[in-house]
Order: C-alpha cells, then sequence, then structure tokens
C-alpha cells in the first residue's frame, strides 16, 4: 500500500471546533498552575535579594526590603499583575477541589457545573479584590 | 461545483466491440469514458439545480486518496443534498455515494448504531454518522475522518492502533474456576450486571480514543474504549480474585490508567453514553487500594 496522508498535530489541532468543559477545564489547569509556579520562583527571587541586615534603616522604614515593596507598589502594572495573580490562584484552588472531588469518584456528571461554578466564584471574588489592589495610592 | 476525479477505468471496458478497428481499444476506452463522465456530469448539475435551496444541506467532505492522481493533496468537496426529516450524517453521505460520486468512500453496516463502523469528525467533533441527526447541526457540515489516526481514503481510518490497544487489555471473560459440569450457566449477581452493564455496551468506534489528548500525544496509552473493556472484566465478580490480579497489573501499568487527566473528552463524545471517564477513575482508586496497605 502507498504511504497514507498524515494530518500532523498543528492541523490536527485546528480542526477542533468543539471543547467541551471538562477540555477547558484541563488546560486552565495547567496553565495557572505553571503561572503560579513561575510566580513562586519570581516570588522566591525578588525577596530573597531584597532582605538587608541593617537595623537602622529598618527602624527608619528606609531599608532594602521596605522601598523595594513600595517600590513594586507604587506602579501601576504591578498592581494589575497582583490582581491577575489573584485571579491565576483562585481558579486552580477551586479547580483544584473540583479536580479533587472528580478523582474522589464524588458527582461525576456535574463536572462541567463544577467547572462553570469555580469560574464564575473566580470572577466574583477577582471583582470583589479590585479595590483592595488597585484602591491604595500609587506613592 | 466540479468535484469528480478523473475516474480510473477498471469496469465497463468490454460493453461495447462494435466498433471500426481504427481506434485503439485505449482511445475507444477514453472516449467512452469521456462521454460518460460528461453525462454524469450533466445529469448531476440538472439534479442540483432542480434541488429546492429549502430543503437542502450543503456537505463539505474531507477527500483524500494516496492511490489516485489528484487526490493525494486532501482538499474538501461540496455535496448538495436534499434534506429530509430524520436524516442523518450517515444518510446524507450514502446519498451523495449514490448519486454524485461513486468514489466517496466511507465506512457503514448497521446504520443504526451497533456495528461502530461510522464515527466521523462532523462539525469539529467525534460522532457516529448513522446516530446524528443533520438538524441538529450546523449548515454547511464538515464531515472529516478521524482525526489521530492515519487515514486511508476519505473518511476511512486506520483503526489497527485502535484494535491493538482493545487487545492488549485481553477483552474476553476469563474466569479462574468453571463449573464442574460444563453445561451449567456461570451466573451474575443482578448488582453485578447493574454495575458493569453500562460498560459492555461499547461498540469499538472508537470515537473516545480519537477525541483523547493523551492519547493523540502518548501512543502506547491504553485509552478509554480499552479501559472500559478492562473495567468490564476486572469488576465482573465471576472472575476470581486471580484473575482481578492480573486485571489490575494490566490496568495500572505506567501507559494504563495513571495517563488519563480527566478531560472527560471520551466521555463527552461516547455514542453510547458509557461513562468513561467514571469507570477510569474507578480503576484508579481500585489501583490505589489495591497497593496501599496500611498494616
Ligand atoms: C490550594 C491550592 C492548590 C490546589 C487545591 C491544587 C490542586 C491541584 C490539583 C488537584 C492538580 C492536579 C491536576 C490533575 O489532576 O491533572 C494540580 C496540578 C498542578 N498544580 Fe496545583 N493546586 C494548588 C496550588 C498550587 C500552587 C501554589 C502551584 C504552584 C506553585 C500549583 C501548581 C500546579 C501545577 C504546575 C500543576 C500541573 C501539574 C501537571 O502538569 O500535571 N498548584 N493542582
Ligand atoms: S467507549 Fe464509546 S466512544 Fe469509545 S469505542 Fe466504545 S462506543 Fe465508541
Ligand atoms: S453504521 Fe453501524 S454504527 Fe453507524
Amino acid at each position: 500500500m502507498s504511504q497514507s496522508y498524515n494530518r500532523g498535530t498543528v492541523e490536527d489541532f485546528g480542526r477542533w471546533r468543539e471543547f467541551t468543559a471538562g477540555m477547558w477545564a484541563w488546560i486552565f489547569h495547567k496553565f495557572t498552575g505553571w503561572v503560579l509556579v513561575g510566580y513562586l520562583f519570581t516570588h522566591i527571587a525578588v525577596l530573597s535579594t531584597a532582605v538587608g541586615v541593617d537595623p537602622a534603616s529598618a527602624q527608619a522604614g528606609s531599608d532594602l526590603y521596605t522601598s523595594t515593596i513600595s517600590g513594586l507598589e507604587s506602579l501601576l502594572i504591578v498592581r494589575f499583575l497582583e490582581v491577575g495573580l489573584l485571579a491565576v490562584a483562585v481558579f486552580h484552588i477551586l479547580n483544584g477541589i473540583r479536580l479533587l472531588m472528580v478523582d474522589l469518584g464524588v458527582g461525576l456528571e456535574s463536572q462541567d457545573k463544577s467547572f462553570y461554578a469555580s469560574l464564575l466564584l473566580t470572577g466574583a471574588i477577582v471583582v470583589a479584590s479590585v479595590p483592595t489592589f488597585l484602591g491604595g495610592k500609587l506613592a | 461545483m466540479s468535484t469528480q476525479i478523473e475516474q480510473q477505468e477498471t469496469e465497463t471496458e468490454a460493453d461495447e466491440e462494435t466498433e471500426p478497428e481504427v481506434e485503439s481499444p485505449g482511445d475507444r476506452r477514453r472516449a467512452q469514458r469521456d462521454e460518460r463522465q460528461a453525462q454524469e456530469q450533466a445529469q448531476r448539475e440538472v439534479e442540483e439545480e432542480t434541488l429546492d435551496d429549502e430543503d437542502t444541506i450543503t456537505l463539505k467532505v474531507f477527500r483524500y486518496d494516496p492511490e489516485v492522481e489528484g487526490k493525494q493533496e486532501p482538499r474538501f468537496d461540496d455535496f448538495r443534498v436534499p434534506f429530509h426529516k430524520g436524516m442523518t450524517i450517515l444518510d446524507a453521505l450514502i446519498y451523495a455515494r449514490d448519486h454524485y460520486d461513486s468514489s466517496l468512500t466511507f465506512r457503514h453496516s448497521c446504520r443504526q448504531a451497533v456495528c461502530g463502523s461510522d464515527a466521523l469528525f462532523v462539525n469539529g467533533r467525534q460522532r457516529l454518522g448513522c446516530k446524528t441527526q443533520i438538524s441538529e447541526l450546523d449548515d454547511p457540515i464538515r464531515i472529516e475522518p478521524l482525526p489521530h489516526q492515519e487515514v486511508v481514503k476519505d473518511l476511512v481510518v486506520d483503526m489497527e492502533h485502535f484494535y491493538d490497544q482493545m487487545e492488549a487489555v485481553e477483552p474476553y471473560f476469563d474466569a479462574d474456576e468453571t463449573p464442574d459440569d460444563k453445561l451449567e450457566e456461570q451466573r451474575q449477581t443482578r448488582e453485578n450486571r447493574e454495575k458493569v452493564k453500562m460498560s459492555t455496551r461499547c461498540i469499538w468506534c472508537g470515537a473516545c480514543m480519537s477525541s483523547c489528548n493523551i492519547a493523540a500525544g502518548d501512543n502506547e496509552y491504553l485509552g478509554p474504549a480499552a479501559i472500559n473493556k478492562a473495567y468490564r472484566f476486572a469488576m465482573d465478580e465471576r472472575e476470581g480474585e486471580n484473575r482481578k490480579q492480573e486485571r489490575l497489573r494490566i490496568i495500572e501499568q505506567e501507559h494504563g490508567v495513571w495517563r488519563c487527566q480527566t478531560q472527560f473528552s471520551c466521555t463527552e463524545v461516547c455514542p453510547k453514553d458509557i461513562p468513561l471517564t467514571e469507570h477510569i477513575q474507578e480503576l484508579k482508586r481500585e489501583a490505589v487500594k489495591n497497593n496501599l496497605k496500611f498494616w
């Protein structure tokens, strides 16, 4: 038989028209999980290089740690990134709980509804957090 | 709309042998073929003309045939097919093949969701052709062969790998002990029958395997259908403890149940409504319980 035509991964993906809830949940969960890992390392890198040992300047509130934090908080982009981080973390946690239920075999018939519920709840929590994150004065 | 492929001459050659000898037989056949094709084309145009716009649907069908020049480059052909109430994807394909292009190739047999021959990729989702109502789909309807399998021709894919995975879980009843009297029935309790009932419905159509992202990336993954098959026997209490342990060893191997990431794609597409993810998850828990001993 002559060789047959291999459609290839990229082409396959482009033809997909219908992702169902479970598939979206999986994609979002992978994405948010890796964003959280990325944040964790950035977080460690920034803070571990910002701890000075100078009691005098710490007393005066002008030590490296305080100035690093307030410097970051004065940037609007950082405020928005914080909202994004919360969104990512909340979704990952809520959907993580959903996945734990799925692993335990609880309520598999409503796995799509629990995904939509995770999305809605994430949205609500994120909206509620906006005043806190964006409210303070950009010093 | 010209979707007709230059047909390779194989049939009806010896029909008329009365023409003068000046022409070579090849010339004559070619002339006959051209004439017939022109006729067919004209007939098709007339048929399509007379179709009322209201009651027709358009199929966009994937075409590919490595053995026919002009079809080696995959493409989509349009077919306008008259619609009638209750028409399925398979009915429409059969109409297109019988009226427009006899080279259009697809598998089908029972037409009633029993044989599992006609799983197709319709409007971006795996569906069983004979079980999918056209009235539920948006026009035009895009019909493609199942993704993640090699295309042999048009809508026909190579199912060999799928069958291999099914065989890998030893899909046959195999009890530790059989009754002494060979004629005695091996009875199953009603509860146990209920437990495995859904899992016995599989028709080996391959829709689930094709929809699975993990199976696409890991050729050794048993896949939803095979794991479901394994579930059907591992959960059958009549087989006995030894056989169940052997079955669990197959299920819990590296490319067994643990590859599943609970995307639920297989469960969504299964035309027999088998709760595949649920069965896979139950086998995962079964495997854990089997290996974790705290005493
Ligand atoms: C309460 C908090 C959390 C819960 C409930 C949770 C839950 C889960 C669960 C259940 C999974 C498995 C998904 C699956 O079955 O495929 C998972 C995957 C993952 N989680 Fe979390 N998680 C939490 C916090 C975090 C944090 C803080 C990070 C990053 C530092 C993180 C990073 C990841 C990553 C990268 C994956 C994907 C692993 C893979 O590729 O399979 N998670 N999470
Ligand atoms: S489990 Fe469902 S989708 Fe998969 S092969 Fe069997 S019938 Fe088809
Ligand atoms: S033709 Fe038998 S399942 Fe569709």
